[in-house]
């Protein structure tokens, strides 16, 4: 038998941050055991030095060239480090709200930030997988976190609904992608990303290898579809955004978005990028749709949840419109696009935390009467986000959507690129609702939110960045293009 | 026909029968037993597939482990049939609609077309001394060994969302306090009572 396989400890030395974060993982798992009601707070502290260790380890990666280990599973590329740099700096971001949240709700139990853990490590092995095998067990080490996550606070019968409806229809999404990884691997005779994409680049391939690539293909983007909650696969977006605990819907609409971009990349671009006549079309249904569908279902939401769902929705179709075009550039356009989305909606969902008072979810849109006169600064943050989300000029939010349109119309879609205009506007609608009703109407309630400083300090930096980077995006958008 | 062949089709018939038996059987623990049932026909055909390990480990984990418990659940949660079947009637129509559209193009490309002997020859059948399991071994443990390692991860998280989602500390529990039973005094156990002697009037 030939077995190619070798093992120095050296080579290793490209998965260090994964590496580290499984020790302390499993470290903090085992410290959150015995620590007292009086030192609980320990496992938050230790989870964000575990984040932040992880996130400069990866930082420190950036620039080491391309390398290809664990035969070829592993691949440490600039794509990759970036992307864990965004990945884990989101979730020490979002672990700060989620703090608040989980005193304020009294759901703060150790095992909340190891899942967490868990699934920005999923995330991490998802970013790096250089074949079917390692991205399938990385995208179930997040989901099966995060379905854990959503049922934390299983004295809701709301979230454990949610997270049933998400676990199985996660398991039938795994389903159809193991699907389609197997007819890939039937036909292509591997499982590894190189392996494909050279059997799919062959020049001498026959129709017949083609056909069946092709089947495989429909199912693995159906599978990825899914993951990333396009219409028509986006049933659960809503019931799980509403139903889960706030600070879960934070973490598990922003950061996994980063993760299953870099699988649709590794799949679909660095595999069966050969192939890409074909699923363009695929893509170009499914963005349109969720463009459309996105922003005039959130039209009538009331819950401010369950709108922010529709809007991911319509997010994520102007997301896979940067794949229709076909070119690097535009792929960049849409990884600039997710890194602006997830930086936008971890503000959106802070201010939403912030909002929680004491077990009192502030989750209906006219909750925000009058949050101008009782917390201007909340009020602007917010104003700064929905203004973004809706594509204002200055901030940040206009420049993912024009790169993206740019994108598109000098790929030559322009029919499409004017639609998914349209309805941009008619999103609007209910992102200056939000704005109409903090800063027009009166509230019926009359109490000043306070929140700890820290809080405070990130929600801050969080909303500013929106303007800061809106004023400067060639920076983040230079980082984008070079990722591809 | 060889005998090999009638194995063939005789499991695969049990096969998608048994499914077909688990899905509409109005009894749940009847569906248990029928997906055993398919679980021994997979198993049986990934025997003539000369995937022994992989059918014996079906059978002694999903069948004698998992599909046990799973009748345990099933006699313990005593699920309301009607529950169950009440939009049954409903979804039906569309979807036999959508399966038949599926089935019929998927039967498009997965015919002898594609996958006829012509197309794909025959697999070489080993010699009776080839290890099925030394094979697995040898690509588990080095090719494999990074997905292998994430499997236990995946493994290590299902037994922290076990442990959170079910356990909790329960107020009502008669826990045995070894240290109480200890420390405790006569006077702890006896309590003497003094009540005034009387008699009863009927006795009078």
């Amino acid at each position: 038998m030939t077995n190619n396989f070798s093992f120095e400890i050296n080579s290793l030395l490209v998965a260090l941050p994964e590496i580290f974060l499984l020790s302390s993982i499993v470290i903090v798992l085992i410290i959150d055991l015995f620590l007292t009601s009086k030192f609980r707070q320990a496992t938050y502290y230790l989870t964000q030095l575990s984040l932040m260790v992880t996130g400069i380890l990866s930082f420190n990666l950036i620039g080491h060239p391309e390398t290809v280990i664990f035969s070829n599973s592993f691949i440490l590329d600039n794509m990759a480090s970036v992307f864990k740099v965004f990945i884990t700096g989101s979730s020490m971001v979002a672990m700060v709200y989620t703090r608040h949240y989980l005193l304020q709700h009294s759901l703060y139990r150790g095992e909340y930030f190891v899942l967490v853990m868990l699934a920005v490590l999923g995330m991490m092995v998802m970013v790096s997988g250089y074949s079917m095998l390692t991205l399938y067990m990385g995208l179930e080490i997040l989901s099966l976190s995060l379905y854990t996550l959503i049922a934390i606070a299983r004295n809701r019968s709301i979230a454990v609904e949610a997270a049933l409806k998400y676990f199985v229809l996660g398991a039938i999404a795994s389903g159809l992608l193991l699907y389609g990884i197997s007819m890939v691997y039937g036909i292509s005779g591997s499982i590894n990303i190189s392996d494909i994409s050279a059997f799919a680049h062959d020049p001498s391939i026959n129709s017949r290898d083609t056909l069946i690539l092709n089947f495989g293909l429909v199912f693995l983007v159906i599978g990825i579809a899914f993951k990333l909650g396009a219409v028509p696969f986006h049933m659960w977006v809503p019931d799980v955004y509403e139903g889960a605990p706030t600070s879960v819907t934070m973490f598990l609409s922003t950061v996994p978005k980063i993760a299953a971009l870099a699988m649709l990349v590794r799949i679909l671009v660095d595999g069966l990028g050969s192939m890409h006549d074909y699923w363009s079309d695929l893509f170009l249904a499914l963005s349109l749709l969720s463009i459309s569908v996105g922003s005039v279902v959130a039209l009538m939401q009331t819950n401010i949840k369950r709108m922010l769902a529709y809007s991911t929705i319509s997010h994520v179709g102007f997301i896979m419109l940067g794949f229709v075009t076909g070119v690097v550039s535009g792929y960049g356009a849409a990884i600039f696009y997710v890194l602006v989305y997830v930086l936008m909606s971890l503000a959106a969902f802070g201010v939403i935390i912030i909002l929680n008072n004491k077990g009192y979810e502030a989750d209906q849109i006219s909750d925000y009467k009058g949050l101008s006169k009782n917390s201007p600064w909340f009020a602007l943050v917010m104003l700064i986000v929905m203004l973004s989300m809706a594509g204002v000029p200055p901030f940040i939010g206009f420049y993912s959507k024009f790169s993206i349109l740019q994108e598109v119309v000098s790929a030559g879609f322009i029919t499409v690129a004017i639609i998914a205009v349209v309805f941009a506007v008619i999103s609007a609608y209910y992102y200056l609702k939000i704005i109409k009703f903090m800063y027009f109407d009166e509230s019926d309630k009359d109490e000043t939110i306070s929140a700890p400083m820290d809080i405070k300090l990130i929600l801050s930096i969080n909303g500013s960045l929106i303007l800061v980077v809106g004023l400067f995006p060639d920076r983040l958008m230079n980082i984008s293009m070079s990722l591809l | 026909m060889e005998f090999e062949q009638i194995l063939f089709y005789l499991f695969s018939f049990w096969f998608i029968a048994s499914s077909l038996a688990m899905i509409l059987s109005r009894n749940t623990a009847f569906s248990a037993l029928f997906l055993i049932l398919s679980f021994f026909s997979a198993a049986s055909l990934w025997l003539l597939l000369e995937a022994e390990f992989l059918a014996i480990i079906l059978i002694l984990v999903y069948v004698g482990a998992v599909m046990v418990l799973f009748l345990f659940v099933i006699k313990m949660l005593d699920i309301e049939d009607s529950t169950l079947r009440a939009k049954f009637t409903g979804y039906l129509p569309i979807g036999l609609g959508v399966a038949v559209i599926v089935i019929a193009e998927m039967s498009l490309v997965l015919g002898v077309d594609q996958f006829g002997l012509d197309v794909v020859p025959q697999p070489i059948r080993h010699a009776s001394d080839y290890s099925n399991i030394t094979e697995l071994a040898m690509e588990l443990y080095t090719i494999y060994v990074y997905p292998f390692e994430l499997a236990a991860v995946l493994l290590l998280i299902a037994i922290i969302a076990a442990i959170t989602l079910i356990h909790r500390p329960d107020k009502r529990a008669k826990k045995q306090s070894i240290e109480e039973q200890v420390n405790t005094q006569a006077k702890d156990r006896v309590r003497l009572v003094s009540i005034a002697p009387y008699k009863k009037k009927d006795e009078q």
